[in-house]
This record gives structure tokens, C-alpha cells and sequence, in this order.
């Protein structure tokens, strides 16, 4: 049984909005993704993961200031929660002990094939 | 780059904030704002707008997109119950309130109802026949000293011509008679009934529902067809088929068909009780037969494939073509009145249609809508009124989370319940004010309970009401500010009384409208039953010559009912005094203008019918046994000496009938046929032809009523056997001359007295309303020394000063109403200023009553009770 429940795109968006810190909001995070991963990601796409990690309770959000180009619509800020982090973490940690747990012969192998 | 220029697609943004979740919508918003303006400067706007494009169709996905409902509330019952049962409780609270408001609109709705079903009736006439859209009856326009007058009579003619040479018109022509009063008899029974005379498509062209027999029935020309009543009076229940009948003790005919009896709702519906062959009559003799004598009505079916206008255009000189030269001077010109518009839309004022019926049908109905309105009114205003006290009740509600829209809802909820609650009553109501509603409107409604449609304009109409009467109530006291209310900052000198300061207005405008109304119809119909009628019609009968024996034996009945001195005058004539409807054309005198078409009434009487009438010779003398020479002599009435323009009339020679006559006597003008009318030009002269339909008999005064009719019948009975003994009393005839608009104004003065009472109500519950308000302010006044007196008039002021403005509102239109009414009636009253003031004091006197009542009720109470709660 799984403890965290983190899918692979979300794990992407906490992320990055652990790298933007107090910047994260939804347009930050869009650019953030797109020039570090080099992919494209669309609005759609980044709500219902944003949507879905805040009902997990993994992010919580606020609002933020207005700016001229948002025609006064507020920024939404998120920030990672105790039980984002702890997400994360447990997310590596299985992921390092996969990695761990792989007989350096099977990399190996794979790098000479 | 200018501000303008960077909205993204107008459409997929307002598509966007329809589908989004409303938690989302504000800042996703603005991320794709922010992202726009970003591809707007660097990409060009297209490409931005694809992208945004590309974005919010991605963005349209479970989870972005918002519920289908915005409250998910798993049983809604609950919540519907609950609103029925605060307004049961706030219903049962207020009793006094609660009987004003649905009282009041109970009364409204069984008004209208009333009203509704009289107009549903009025509407559906002749409706009932299969051939409604084609059939039509031929009228024809005459000019006659420059006006046109329009009549439904023709000539026999007229119906072998229209077959004849205009045949691919119609499906059928049926010449009919006016309905004839005939005696009926077989060996045992003797019925007097009113029958036509028609040809034998008749019962096709009525469609007549065929109880025995066939609609083929009357193309025997020996045949007679019964109704189911006159076939029950005659034979019970036997079937009549096969028997033999006499038709006034002459024809015999034989019965071969029985018709179910023409419906309420059909311009037949009276006057024919029986059907017997057209050939009959005119073997009977008696009848003009030429092109200009206009005895029958003629109904066509018009074909299929043809239009009724273009029919109609078609037969218009039909009879200018055929007359001779003397008749052709009336210009007739024929056209067809289709059956739909034969009760509504039959009047003719100098060639033109001006309606008829239909404006009694506009009248009431608009009266039935008005007193709608007024109860109506009375509950919005009731409702507003109260509204204040139950504002901390919409406060707390509020408070405590309830959306407007569930406010709206509980009040609308209330409305339903109190309306529908009226409605029960209305019926109610109705059921039981319906037999006299008949009685004085002369119809026979009823209401057809089953009838699916009833209950969907009943169920529709009780959402309506509820809607509109409920409307002002429920978007004002839901719109209420929970803060200003709960903190007792309310405002009381809020819009809300300003309007129904207004309702009131309009309230009492339209009952004083309806006061003025009704007080000048009935004035009107006292002005023509005041009318001088030159004649006497108290104790004044007339019997119906329709046998022969009658005829022959008339001077019999005269000498015994003389010796006896049960009448004082016997004479016989062609038409009675109050109905003299004979008037032709051919008349020569002296210096007559050559261009007039002359058009004259007749009265063709015996020596003694002037004393027996008891009419006023102004100028030579009475007609006398004395004078041989009296066999052509003539009695003009003034009206007469006035249209042939004699300045001594006694003497003159007036020719026609291909007689001289010489004129020897002047009579004051009498009122011998509409009251609303002009006395017409009149000449009486000496039965030449023998044509007396009516004995008339002046019962001597010393003989009183009931006994003098009791020997006059037994002594007609003794004489004439084979007769029964019918007579008619002047002056129920001439009563029922002024009958039509008596029932008017008796119905008027009903539902004005009935909006008063809805306006009273009202009015009461608005007064305690605002003595209730002001309880304080009258404590402290009354504290500082005002009497009872002063308070009293302070409160009746307001509402006196309402109805004044009300009053002023309404006295000219009701003038401009009455005055357009008046001018129907040529023969009618000038409205005098009085009746306005009279009115407006009426009006003025029922406000006070109504309203002192609460006053001193206020006034009265005592201070220290009403300032030291709280």
C-alpha cells in the first residue's frame, strides 16, 4: 500500500514550487517547468495537478497582489506543506533505494549494449 | 501596444468563466491573462490568441470545471415543507390579516372567474356546428334618407337566384323564416310554440344532432321536425315519428324527425322548436313574393374552395339588378355575415360593422380584470405593509446563512399558499353565486368540472397570481440588509410606502371609476323609462290572432268582453302599439321633394284602437264609426307631418296602396319602437287589407288584473276552441326594451359594490397597519395633550388625501368612458356635474368609515400601555 500517493507530473510541480519558494504561483511555476524540463505544459494540465495536490493537503495556496497585467485578478501563491515534504521525501527515498537496489552488473550491462 | 488591443477572444473567456469553478475562475484568470499580454508581445497577437485558445479548451477538464448545481442539497423536500409550514405559522399568527388578505383576493378570483366563464360563453357561440368557418347569413345595406341602414331580411327570390346563377359559390342556400309563434296540435294535446319555416338543407346547414330520423327529413314537404322539448310537451315519451300534427289548426303535416335541442350558446337557440317546410308558408299566402319583399332570412354554406370576401363581393348587386325603379332608390347592396360574426360583431352603423356584443364582452371582461387587479393590489400592499414586522425574521435568516434565493423562495411559497387558499373560497364561491349570476345575465353557465383545460388555466392561473401578487413582497423583503435591520436602523419612510401610496391610488381610481360608471347607466336607463310614450300601458294587453277562428270570431270576443265590462276598449291591429315595426316606401303627397326616398312607418288599425291605446290627438279628430268616409282616412303623428313638411296637415291627400287618403288628424308622436331611438314618421289608417295580428284590450279599470284575465281567457276559450289563450301585457313588452341594458347595470352595480368591498378591505387592513406603526408616536402625542379627536384626524387625513388624488384620477376618464357609452343611445341623458361630486363623496364617506374604525380604535388606547413596553 502506498503512504503518499504522488503521481510523476506532480512531483514535477511540487518541486518546482519548492524551487520557486515564495514565488510559486501559477504562471511562475508554468515558466519554471517548461525552461528547466524543456517540455510544454499546459495551463489545464498544471490546475488539476495544483487542484489535486492542495486536496491531498500537500500545497495549501493564498492570495496574493494584483498586477496590471492579470487585469486586476489576483496571483494565487503555493506553498509546500509538513505532509508536502514529507511526500517528497518518502518519493525519493523509494527512488533511491530502487536505485540502490540495482546490481551495478544490470547498468552495466545496459551502458556496453 | 494599446490597452484595447490585448483582450484575448472575448467568447472563450466568458466560455471560460462559464465552466470554471468559481474558486479557481479568479486566479487561473489571471495566469492566462498574464500569459496573453506575455504571447501578445513576443509571438503577435495570433498566435496569442490560438494559444489561448489551445488553453482554455485544455483548461475544460473534470476537476477546473465547476458542479452542476452550485448547492448540493440531497432532499429538497425537507426544505419545502419547512416554507409551507412558517407560512401556515405566520398565516395563523396574524388571523386578522390573514381573513383581510385572502378574503379579499377570494372575493377577486370569483369575480373573474365569474366573469371569465360568462366571456368563455359568449365566445364559443355557435361553435358547436360542423360547417362554423363556411356558413353565413345574406344581409343586405339600404340607404334610406341618406343613411344606411343594414337588415338580415330578403326576398324569396333571392334563394333560387343565388342556386341558380351563382351556384359554384355555395354548397348549400336555405331560405328560413323568421321564427313564427304557431300552434301546434294533435287529437289529445295543444302546444304554442316558436318554430321556423326553412327549406330542406336546413338541418344540414345547422348541423341539428338527430335523435330519430334523418337530417333528410325535410325535403317531404308535408313534413314537420320536432325538438327533443317540444316533441316531450307534445307526445311525452312516445316516439313522435309517423304522427300527425296541424300546424295552427290549417296544414297537417306529419312528424318525421326529432333534433336534440339547440345549445345555449347558439343564435338559434330560441325560436326553434320547431322545423316545417318553407312551401308551407308560402302557400299559406300572404307573403310578398316579389324582389322587394323582405320577409325571410337567407343562410348559405359556402363552398370549399372558394373565399368568403370574394363570395360576398361577388352577390353585391344582385338585387339592384332585379328591383324596379321605385325600390331601386334604396341602392341594395347584398353581402354575407359569417356565423362567427353573428352574436359578437353584428351591429351596423351606416354600412359599417361597429361591433355589437362584443362590447359588453370588452366591458365586463376589462371590469373582471380591474377587480382582479384591485385584489391583487390589496395583497401586495398588506404584504409590503407587514413586511416590517417580519424584517428581523429575514435578518436572522441571513444570518444564519440563507440565500436569497431561498428567501425568495419562502415568500413566494407564502404567496402560494395564501392564493391558492383564496382560490379554494373562489370556487367556492363562484358555485354558489353562479345560479344568480345566471339568473341576472340570463344565461344558463355552468361550470364543467372535468374539463382538463379548466384546471389548467385554474393551476396557471394560481401560479400567476401567486407570482405577480407575490413578486413585490418577496424581491423586497429578501433584498433586506441584515445589519441595518438587526440594528434596528431600519428606515420606515422607505420607497416601499411611496409605492403603496400608489397602489391605493390606483385602487380607488378605478372603484370610483366604477362608481361614476354604474351611477350614470342606471341614470340612463331611468331617463328612457321616464321617456314620454304617448300612450297609456297600464292594463293594456294584446292577443295573437293565429287561427282562423280567432280572426272570425274577434268581434264576438269584442261585444262579450264589452257587455261584461271586462274591458273598456277593444280594437284590433296589424302591430302592437309598443312593437310597430311595419314601414315601406311608395307614399305621394304635395309638394313632395322628388328625390326623397320616402320610407314610412304603418300602423294598420281598427276605429277603436286609438282609444284603446289611450293616444293624445293633438289637432281634427280620432277615427269614427260616425264618418262612412274614415275607410280612407288617415292619422299622421307629428313626426310624420314633420318629414312631409305640412304646415296644416288636416286635409291633405296622401296617396298610396293605390288609394287616396285624406289626412284627419294629428297624434302626439309615441314611443312605438327602440326607446334609444327617434320617434319615427308614422301613419295609421284603417286595416285595408285585413291584416290584424293582435286583439288589443283595454281592461276596464274597475276590474282588477288578475280577475279580469281570468275571465278574458275563459270567455277566448269559450269562443275560439281549438286556440289556447296567449296574451302579452304592454308593458312587459316595453320593459323588455330597456331589458338589455337593465341586465348591464344590474351586473355593473354588483362588481362595483364587490371592488368597493375589496378596496375597503384593503384599506382596513393598511389602517391598523399604520396605527399599529405609529402606536408610539400617538402614545406620546396623546401624552402631550392631543384628543382623541386629533389623532383621529390625523390618521384619516392620509388616506382621504390618497383617495382625493384617486377621485381626481378618475372622474375624467370615467367622463370620457360614459360619454363615448352615451353616444351609442340616440335618445340619451346629459351627465351632469353632480353625479361626479356625489361620487367622489361616496368615495370620501366609505374611506373614513373604513378607516375610523382603526383610528378611534388608536386613538382611544391608552398611552401608558403602548410607551411603556419595550
Amino acid at each position: 500500500m502506498k503512504k503518499y500517493q504522488l503521481g510523476e507530473f506532480e512531483e514535477i510541480v511540487i518541486l518546482t514550487i519548492g524551487v520557486l519558494y515564495k514565488e510559486a504561483y501559477g504562471v511562475s511555476i508554468k515558466r519554471e517547468i517548461e525552461s528547466r524540463l524543456s517540455r510544454k505544459v499546459s495551463m489545464g494540465a498544471l490546475h488539476t495537478a495544483l487542484v489535486r495536490l492542495e486536496d491531498k493537503g500537500y500545497v495549501k495556496s493564498f492570495s496574493g497582489e494584483t498586477t496590471q497585467e492579470r487585469s486586476g485578478r489576483p496571483k494565487r501563491y503555493f506553498q509546500i506543506t509538513a505532509l508536502g515534504k514529507k511526500a517528497m521525501e518518502y518519493s525519493k527515498d523509494t527512488r533511491n533505494e530502487l536505485w540502490r537496489a540495482i546490481p551495478k552488473v544490470a547498468l552495466d550491462l545496459k551502458v556496453i549494449g | 501596444m494599446s490597452h484595447i488591443e490585448q483582450k484575448p477572444p472575448k467568447y472563450f473567456l466568458l466560455f471560460f468563466r462559464w465552466y470554471c469553478h468559481p474558486k479557481l475562475r479568479d486566479h487561473i484568470e489571471g495566469d492566462l491573462l498574464e500569459e496573453y499580454r506575455v504571447h501578445v508581445k513576443i509571438l503577435g497577437r495570433r498566435t496569442a490568441d490560438r494559444k489561448f485558445i489551445a488553453e482554455v479548451m485544455l483548461l475544460f477538464r473534470p476537476g477546473i470545471i465547476r458542479p452542476v448545481e452550485r448547492y448540493r442539497n440531497v432532499n429538497q423536500l425537507a426544505m419545502y415543507k419547512s416554507y409551507f409550514k412558517i407560512g401556515w405559522r405566520n398565516m395563523v399568527k396574524d388571523k386578522g390579516y390573514s381573513i383581510i388578505n385572502i378574503g379579499g383576493l377570494a372575493l377577486g378570483i370569483a369575480v373573474a372567474m365569474m366573469i371569465a366563464l360568462w366571456v368563455h360563453h359568449e365566445l364559443s357561440f355557435n361553435k358547436h356546428n360542423e360547417h362554423y368557418e363556411r356558413v353565413a347569413a345574406v344581409m343586405q345595406h339600404n340607404t334610406i334618407d341618406g343613411n344606411i341602414e343594414t337588415w338580415n331580411s330578403q326576398s324569396f327570390q333571392l334563394g333560387d337566384e343565388l342556386r341558380n346563377n351563382y351556384g359554384s359559390n355555395f354548397t348549400r342556400v336555405v331560405m328560413s323564416s323568421f321564427p313564427v309563434s304557431s300552434i301546434l296540435s294533435d287529437e289529445k294535446t295543444t302546444i304554442s310554440a316558436e318554430g321556423s319555416f326553412m327549406e330542406a338543407e336546413a338541418p344540414e346547414l345547422l348541423s341539428l344532432k338527430m335523435l330519430r330520423g334523418t337530417r333528410k327529413a325535410l325535403h317531404d314537404p308535408t313534413s314537420i321536425l320536432l325538438s327533443e322539448s317540444a316533441s316531450k310537451s307534445l307526445f311525452g315519451n312516445e316516439d313522435p315519428v309517423g304522427k300527425i300534427l296541424k300546424i295552427d289548426n290549417g296544414i297537417d303535416v306529419k312528424v318525421t324527425a326529432v333534433y336534440q335541442d339547440l345549445p345555449d350558446n347558439s343564435s338559434f337557440q330560441n325560436g326553434l322548436s320547431f322545423i316545417a317546410p318553407l312551401e308551407i308558408l308560402v302557400k299559406r299566402g300572404g307573403t310578398n313574393l316579389t324582389w322587394g319583399g323582405n320577409f325571410l332570412q337567407v343562410f348559405v354554406q359556402v363552398a370549399d374552395n372558394v373565399r368568403m370576401d370574394e363570395v360576398s363581393a361577388a352577390i353585391k348587386d344582385i338585387k339592384i339588378k332585379n328591383l324596379d325603379k321605385r325600390e331601386a332608390g334604396f341602392k341594395s347592396q347584398l353581402f354575407l355575415l359569417p356565423m362567427s360574426q353573428w352574436h359578437l360583431h353584428s351591429t351596423f352603423k351606416n354600412g359599417i360593422n361597429t361591433g355589437g356584443q362584443i362590447d359588453l364582452v370588452w366591458q365586463l371582461g376589462s371590469i373582471g380584470a380591474f377587480v382582479l387587479l384591485l385584489a391583487c393590489i390589496n395583497f401586495m400592499n398588506l404584504s409590503t405593509a407587514r413586511a416590517q414586522k417580519r424584517a428581523k425574521e429575514v435578518g436572522v435568516r441571513k444570518v444564519v446563512g440563507s440565500a436569497r434565493s431561498q428567501l425568495v423562495g419562502q415568500f413566494f411559497s407564502e404567496s402560494l399558499l395564501v392564493v391558492s387558499l383564496a382560490f379554494m373560497f373562489a370556487i367556492l364561491l363562484v358555485q354558489l353565486g353562479l345560479p344568480s349570476f345566471n339568473e341576472i345575465s340570463e344565461k344558463r353557465i355552468i361550470i364543467v368540472w372535468l374539463d382538463p383545460l379548466l384546471w389548467l388555466v385554474m393551476i396557471s392561473f394560481i401560479f400567476l397570481i401567486s407570482i405577480v401578487a407575490g413578486s413585490y413582497p418577496a424581491l423586497y423583503l429578501s433584498a433586506f440588509k441584515p445589519i441595518k435591520v438587526l440594528k434596528g436602523s431600519f428606515s420606515r419612510a422607505d420607497n416601499s410606502a411611496l409605492l403603496r401610496k400608489v397602489l391605493v391610488i390606483v385602487q380607488f381610481a378605478v372603484t370610483v371609476t366604477l362608481i361614476i360608471g354604474t351611477t350614470i347607466v342606471y341614470q340612463q336607463i331611468q331617463f328612457v323609462k321616464n321617456r314620454p310614450i304617448g300612450y297609456d300601458l297600464s292594463g293594456l294587453i294584446a292577443i295573437p290572432i293565429k287561427t282562423k277562428e280567432v280572426k272570425n270570431n274577434s268581434d264576438a270576443l269584442t261585444t262579450h268582453l264589452l257587455a261584461e265590462g271586462i274591458a273598456s276598449n277593444v280594437a284590433t291591429s296589424e302591430t302592437t302599439i309598443t312593437n310597430l315595426w311595419w314601414s315601406d316606401t311608395g307614399y305621394q303627397w304635395n309638394n313632395k321633394d322628388p328625390n326623397l326616398q320616402d320610407n314610412i312607418y304603418r300602423g294598420a288599425v281598427s276605429y277603436e284602437f286609438g282609444r284603446t291605446v289611450g293616444w293624445k290627438i293633438k289637432e281634427g279628430r280620432d277615427f269614427s264609426r260616425d264618418f262612412l268616409s274614415d275607410s280612407s282616412a288617415m292619422i299622421l303623428n307629428e313626426a310624420a307631418v314633420r318629414y312631409m313638411g305640412f304646415d296644416h296637415p288636416i286635409g291633405e291627400t296622401i296617396k298610396r296602396y293605390d288609394r287616396s287618403y285624406t289626412v284627419i288628424g294629428v297624434v302626439q308622436d309615441m314611443l312605438t319602437q327602440s326607446v334609444y331611438g327617434s320617434n319615427k314618421q308614422t301613419v295609421f289608417l284603417l286595416d285595408p287589407f285585413d291584416q290584424a295580428n293582435f286583439i288589443n284590450v283595454r281592461i276596464s279599470p274597475q276590474m282588477p288584473m288578475s280577475k279580469a284575465i281570468e275571465k278574458i281567457s275563459n270567455a277566448f276559450v269559450k269562443i275560439n276552441p281549438a286556440t289556447p289563450f296567449e296574451y302579452t301585457f304592454a308593458d312587459d313588452e316595453f320593459a323588455e326594451k330597456v331589458s338589455s341594458e337593465e341586465r348591464i347595470g344590474k351586473l355593473a352595480a354588483i362588481f362595483a359594490v364587490l371592488a368597493i368591498l375589496i378596496s375597503c378591505l384593503g384599506l382596513f387592513g393598511l389602517a391598523s397597519f399604520v396605527a399599529e406603526q405609529r402606536i408610539k408616536e400617538i402614545g406620546v402625542r396623546k401624552v402631550l395633550g392631543a384628543s382623541v379627536f386629533n389623532v383621529w384626524k390625523m390618521l384619516s387625513n392620509d388616506f382621504l388625501g390618497l383617495v382625493g388624488v384617486a377621485i381626481l384620477i378618475a372622474s375624467p376618464v370615467a367622463y370620457y368612458l360614459m360619454a363615448a357609452w352615451l353616444l351609442n343611445y340616440d335618445y340619451h341623458m346629459e351627465m351632469s356635474w353632480w353625479t361626479f361630486v356625489v361620487a367622489g363623496l361616496i368615495a370620501m364617506l366609505i374611506t373614513l368609515s373604513t378607516v375610523s374604525y382603526q383610528a378611534i380604535k388608536a386613538a382611544r388606547a391608552n398611552p401608558v400601555k403602548s410607551l411603556r413596553t419595550e
